[in-house]
């Protein structure tokens, strides 16, 4: 069936079957890569992208349920010459090593910030809690956001 | 502007390097690492993001019993979906000699499984479709026959006399025994014992549990027929080893074989070994002739790729009245799985498990090992485990924190009377190993510096007045890593020595080509940062080459924190080398000899006129020129190494962790994690913190979380993220680091290695924290993970068994 | 990545046009919300619909409204709303008590109340906090509406009386004076599933408990509530002894199942537990001595 959304400001049709997941759609039909996934069980967050305005395990979505929607991946964070505070303060604190969790944790920590632009390291850690990080043991990610909290937060 | 200040601006034009007109040699120092410029973009290349023209997807059919011969394997209904391209079961791969392929151990593992299946998830059939989803469905098409076998899933029970046989396929085998190993002395340790006023036992369980990193195993395969080439993208952690292997296995010429391993998800010694899905793609490229791509899922990773630890051990120590530890015994059963695939040095079949002796002044220790198959999936050596060493320091570190509870000394000022001295270095501890460096007494006064031990102590006594119950858990660790030298470390009989080439362009730039494959460790600024210092560039000057065997020269990977002290090493000899050739030249450039010039701030100065001179960059130039060369210069800087370490280098630390305990519902919190890291010189301290921030993690997670349990048929219970749980952000607390610097005395810049420290040393101190709080109930050991079930039935006086399913 | 089995798809714009697909379809079909509950279990294939009805279109099924004395609640909510909705949280704090805990804050903003009720896992937290607060659930039919309480919703572990045509519309909370109410929870590490849980609430007048409403999930309490333990509590005076009695009584008739979670006996040990600390939480707000 046919699916109309719009991805990163760019409207996409594609004719899908119904049981295509949204992470599949992102990365094997639009080649955008920089969304992972990591697990079977709707545990990891690596698959994390913005639906309209919240962040949505994308592994865990129809494809046909973003029909009419926007979507945001990280390919859709900061912009060609301008990196989002978030991204700054991810490499800034070290705050990724492999880089696999990394584009979920941006993105929910970009939309952590859009609502509450001064939050404390426990309010962060709460933000992430669904998401697995298997690298950082994630106080370099929570610097990371704070970071990008301080400077120029709201990117 | 020092070294410790330069940066990476992120500036509103994007990243942009401080540009200098006068280049400080690139330090060692806490730079933010060149790779996340492409991380923070979503632009890494890991195996599934590759897609090539014609690919296919394979997907694995697997078994659902433990034990079982197969009477069947029925794919016709799977070939004739209309997306599947191919099905290779079994009897396809025997007929091209690929149903089996050699462990790095020595035995043989099924690939597809032909006569029997020996563990939950064992690999039956690879289908080969357009889609991931069409080869998904195709599985359901495959009609398996099974006849159920009773499994051998207790380790306890593996070697009894009516134990089911797990390896029948093996000629001449009557049971499920795999080796027995011993090191130390058997009758010095006994003596000790018999005559010491003190000894203490106990056993414990380190359990399963499995490396889990975020990004699956998988492979592209693309054989092309005209040339003859295989190329592979995968996720492996030694990409040359593989390469060999994969020249073994297949009969392909290793020259014909190329790996590139691109960026990878996490490795953490799951990705070190060659998979049965792997030769299935290789296979069905060859019989398809087209691209095949298989990316495992999570499920597969946890039921199947290589778990770590599953040691069942018996500790005992051994002590006078006043506390002064005389020896260590101990007495271990490795449960294997199915198959021998354990990922260590050839002569170690318990890895390095026999430096269980500590960090103590011991008079003699003594361990037994003995291995066993059980029908489970194969592996052991991965998640950290420095080889075994996480195992090791477990065992004494529980037994130091119980000899200390029974004598009524504090586990710190137990430890400290114990500790081996500066003095005592290099020290051969009574199983061999002989540790290159270390002031072990100065870690533990700063860790319990920082921790406020005596503080501590004086809380937990009052909370106890109010029924509240805290711990605080010490461990104190000593690993050795860096494996090497390769007379006595091999891998399937490849030397553990690694190789580093360093090519220099004329206008001064540098690309080292390594062998060790980074998987988040930060290779890519870090051992840019080791060259960087040696030739007086900065790190934007040297391009780091990795994963890729076409462009890089052989090594035995990564894993056993062996980057920094082999391919470290490496890197810094090839880099003297370069500088030692560049210094013949500079000498025809300056019309001087060689011993007229030094080394100084960067560049080879006259000796006595340090404003004359040349850089690395002015030299290559000349190198490339007209000018005449001197002997022992060809035409450029060029150099390559081997290797070979002449010792293993030895990190240490001391960890303190404070919890407190909720006996009513049996939650642990863990409010406070002290870390002091001896990791030798570091070359980016906020790397090194980031591993140790990692490892901290891991110790949260194997104590209080994670394993993998099996119920009596073999089930396995931890195959997804929902029971094989993971600490999140939430469950660990903001770590509190320090440092000592023993530089090792045997490496190049005295540095040790760092990525395992923390996994190895941070398990005990949770488990002794968490003991410690329950002391009030009598509890002096329970086995990790301590869920809070299992923590309110230590409690109780009940402890369950944490490999075996719940009742 | 595991993927689900092909499948078919309809999005229903009304709650009329969902009856008339559900109708349509029967048991082929499964009602798809927030899909965060029948996703996971269509990817591993347990289950396998032949066709899903798409009721996110149904916008109007999404609010959380005062209307006199009932709180209501539509069946679309998401439960991060519910969590933000500062008239739950006021009159209701059991419901932001379980919220914080179910799940995690991005699982919260797709998945729906409605949808993890209907899911009907012996597990899930909602469905003992409404059991807790005697709840209603509106169900709609061929036929219009009907009303279930939220104490005989449950069938069994995965079941609902929710019939193939039907869809769960709403649920209403009744507001009384002098409540309290509170949740408690123990799971093996944050976002995990319960390995036992309960929810209380008391309705006080001075120190007498006028009415209790206890709610317990994974411990295998008959319709996720402990009607015993109520029945012990009405009349009584709210002391630390008779809600230790009330924790007992919860724990003597619940049947709690072993699993990698924990043993047996632990879950009917935190039965009683938790049971006596969410009645000591509910008791505290009810006085006004708790947030």
């Amino acid at each position: 069936m046919k699916v109309t959304l719009t991805v990163n400001g760019g409207e996409y049709v594609r004719d899908i079957e119904p049981r295509l997941l949204l992470i599949h759609l992102l990365r094997d039909e639009l080649g955008l890569t920089g969304s992972h996934w990591g697990c079977d069980t709707s545990n990891c967050g690596a698959c994390v992208v913005w639906l309209d305005e919240t962040p949505v395990k994308s592994c865990t979505v129809l494809a046909v349920m973003a029909d009419g929607r926007r979507v945001t991946t990280v390919e859709g964070l900061g912009s060609a010459d301008r990196l989002d505070p978030v991204q700054r303060g991810f490499a800034e604190c070290h705050g990724l090593q492999c880089g696999f969790c990394t584009p979920g944790m941006m993105l929910t920590a970009r939309w952590l910030l859009d609502r509450n632009p001064d939050p404390s390291a426990a309010e962060v850690r709460e933000a992430i809690s669904g998401q697995i990080c298997r690298c950082t043991g994630y106080e370099n990610i929570v610097k990371a956001v704070l970071w990008a909290a301080r400077n120029g937060g709201s990117g | 502007m020092g070294s410790e200040e330069r940066r990476l601006r992120m500036t509103d034009e994007g990243p942009r390097r401080e540009q200098r007109e006068t280049k400080p040699y690139g330090p060692y120092g806490p730079i933010p690492r060149k790779e996340d410029a492409r991380f923070v973009r979503g632009q890494g290349t890991f195996v599934d993001d590759i897609r090539l023209p014609g690919m296919l997807h394979g997907a694995i059919l697997r078994s659902p019993l433990a034990h079982a011969r197969i009477v069947s394997v029925d794919a016709s209904a799977a070939l004739a979906h209309p997306k599947v391209e191919a099905v290779l079961t079994g009897a396809d791969l025997a007929e091209r000699g690929l149903a089996w392929m050699p462990t790095l151990s020595g035995d043989v593992q099924a690939v597809l499984a032909t006569d029997k299946v020996r563990f939950q998830g064992q690999e039956i059939a690879f289908v080969v479709a357009q889609d991931r989803y069409a080869a998904r469905d195709a599985l359901e098409l495959i009609a398996v026959e099974y006849e159920p076998l009773p499994p051998v899933i207790d380790a306890l029970t593996a070697l009894d006399e009516d134990a089911p046989l797990v390896r029948d396929d093996l000629a001449g085998r009557t049971g499920n025994h795999i080796f027995d190993w011993t090191a130390g002395d058997k009758s010095a340790a006994d003596a000790v014992f018999s005559a010491a006023d003190v000894t203490v036992g106990c056993e414990m369980v380190y359990p399963r549990s499995h490396p889990a990193p975020l990004e699956t195993c998988g492979i592209v395969a693309a054989f092309d027929a005209v040339t003859g080439r295989l190329t592979l993208w995968s996720t492996s952690q030694a990409p040359h080893a593989h390469r060999t292997l994969y020249s073994l296995i297949t009969g392909l010429p290793e020259h014909k074989i190329r790996i590139v391993s691109p960026d990878l998800g996490g490795g953490f010694g799951n990705k070190v070994p060659v998979y049965p899905g792997y030769l299935c793609a290789i296979a069905a490229s060859t019989v398809t002739g087209r691209p095949v791509k298989w990316v495992e899922d999570r499920s597969e990773n946890l039921m199947s790729t290589t778990f770590a630890r599953d040691y069942h051990m018996r500790g005992e120590i051994a002590a006078t009245a006043d506390g002064r530890i005389l020896g260590l015994r101990a007495k271990v059963l490795a449960d294997h799985g199915a198959f021998n695939a354990t990922a260590q040095p050839t002569k170690f079949p318990a890895g390095f498990f026999h430096i269980f002796t500590g960090s103590y002044d011991l008079q003699a220790a003594f361990c037994e090992v003995t291995g066993v198959y059980t029908n489970k999936a194969p592996g052991g050596v991965a998640y950290s485990c420095s080889f075994r060493i996480t195992e090791a320091v477990y065992l004494v570190e529980r037994l130091v924190d119980m000899l200390a509870a029974r004598l009524g000394i504090d586990p710190a000022e137990l430890r400290m009377r114990n500790l081996l001295r500066p003095e005592q270095f290099p020290y051969t501890c009574p199983t061999g190993w002989q540790y290159d460096s270390g002031d072990y007494p100065r870690a533990l006064t700063l860790a319990l510096d920082i921790a406020g031990y005596g503080e501590l102590r004086r809380e937990q006594a009052e909370r106890r007045g109010r029924g509240e119950y805290m711990g605080i858990g010490i461990s104190f660790f000593t690993e050795g890593v860096g494996a090497g030298p390769r007379e006595h470390m091999d891998i399937l009989g490849l030397g553990m020595a690694d190789g580093a080439e360093l090519r220099v362009h004329p206008t001064g730039k540098v690309v080292l080509g390594v062998s060790v494959q980074t998987q988040g460790q930060g290779h890519e600024t870090t051992f840019a940062q080791i060259v960087a210092h040696e030739l007086g560039l900065t790190p934007d000057d040297v391009e780091v080459v990795h994963g890729d065997t076409d462009r890089t020269p052989f090594g035995l990977g990564t894993y056993g924190s062996r980057s920094t002290p082999v391919s470290g090493a490496a890197a810094v000899m090839a880099a003297r080398k370069v500088r030692d050739r560049a210094r013949l030249v500079a000498a025809v450039m300056l019309e001087l000899s060689p011993d007229d010039l030094e080394w100084l701030d960067g560049q080879w100065r006259v000796r006595g006129d340090p404003e004359r001179g040349a850089g690395i960059a002015e030299i290559a130039m000349a190198a490339h020129s007209s000018l005449e060369l001197p002997e022992g210069v060809e035409g450029h800087l060029d150099a390559s190494v081997v290797y070979n370490p002449p010792n293993l280098t030895f990190p240490f630390g001391a960890y303190i962790c404070v919890t407190d305990v909720d006996p009513a519902t049996g939650v642990v919190k863990v409010r406070r994690f002290i870390a002091v890291d001896d990791c030798g010189v570091r070359i980016n301290p906020m790397i090194v913190e980031g591993q140790v921030h990692r490892g901290l993690a891991d110790g949260i997670g194997m104590a209080l979380m994670q394993a993998i349990a099996f119920d009596e048929n073999g089930n396995c219970l931890g195959g997804s993220f929902m029971d094989y749980l993971l600490p999140t952000a939430l469950e660990c607390p903001s770590p509190e680091l320090g440092a000592t610097v023993t530089p090792s005395p045997h490496h190049p810049i005295g540095a040790k290695g760092i990525g395992e420290s923390a996994t190895v040393g941070s398990p005990p101190a949770v488990v002794n924290s968490v003991i410690d709080a329950l002391a009030p109930f009598g509890v002096e050991h329970a086995d990790m993970p301590l869920t809070p079930a299992n923590v309110w039935r230590a409690i109780q006086g009940r402890p369950v068994r944490p490999d075996l399913a719940l009742s | 990545m595991q993927v689900p089995a092909q499948v078919e798809y309809e999005k229903a714009a009304s709650v009329e046009h969902a009856v008339t697909l559900l109708a349509r379809y029967g048991t082929a079909a499964r009602v798809l919300a927030g899909g965060h509950s029948l996703i996971p279990m269509m990817k591993l294939r347990l289950a396998q619909p032949e066709v899903l009805i798409d009721i996110n279109g149904i916008t109007d099924l999404c609010y959380v409204n005062l209307t006199g004395t009932q709180l209501r609640i539509g069946t679309l909510t998401r439960h991060a709303q519910l969590l933000d909705s500062q008239v739950a949280g006021e009159h209701f704090a059991i419901l932001h008590d379980a919220e914080r805990v179910i799940a995690d804050p991005i699982v919260r903003n797709w998945g729906t109340v409605g949808g993890s009720l209907c899911q009907a896992d012996p597990s899930e937290d909602l469905s003992a906090a409404f059991a807790a607060m005697k709840g209603t659930m509106v169900i709609h039919g061929p036929d219009g509406s009907r009303e279930v309480s939220a104490r005989e919703f449950h069938t069994g572990p995965y079941e609902t009386v929710v019939g193939p045509s039907e869809l769960l519309i709403e649920i209403s909370l009744p507001i009384r004076p002098g409540g309290g109410s509170g949740y408690q929870k123990v799971s093996r590490r944050a976002g995990d599933w319960p390995v036992g849980a309960a929810g209380a609430a008391v309705w006080l007048t001075g120190d007498v408990i006028e009415d209790a409403g206890i709610g317990l999930t994974a411990v295998g309490a008959t319709h996720f509530a402990a009607a015993e333990a109520e029945e012990y509590l009405r009349g009584k005076t709210a002391s630390e002894d008779t809600l230790a009695r009330a924790g007992q009584i919860a724990a003597e008739n619940c049947r709690p199942v072993a699993d990698q979670r924990g043993p047996a006996d632990y879950k009917r040990h935190l039965a009683r537990e938790l049971t006596t600390r969410a009645l000591r939480l509910a008791v505290a707000r009810a006085r006004g001595q708790a947030a």
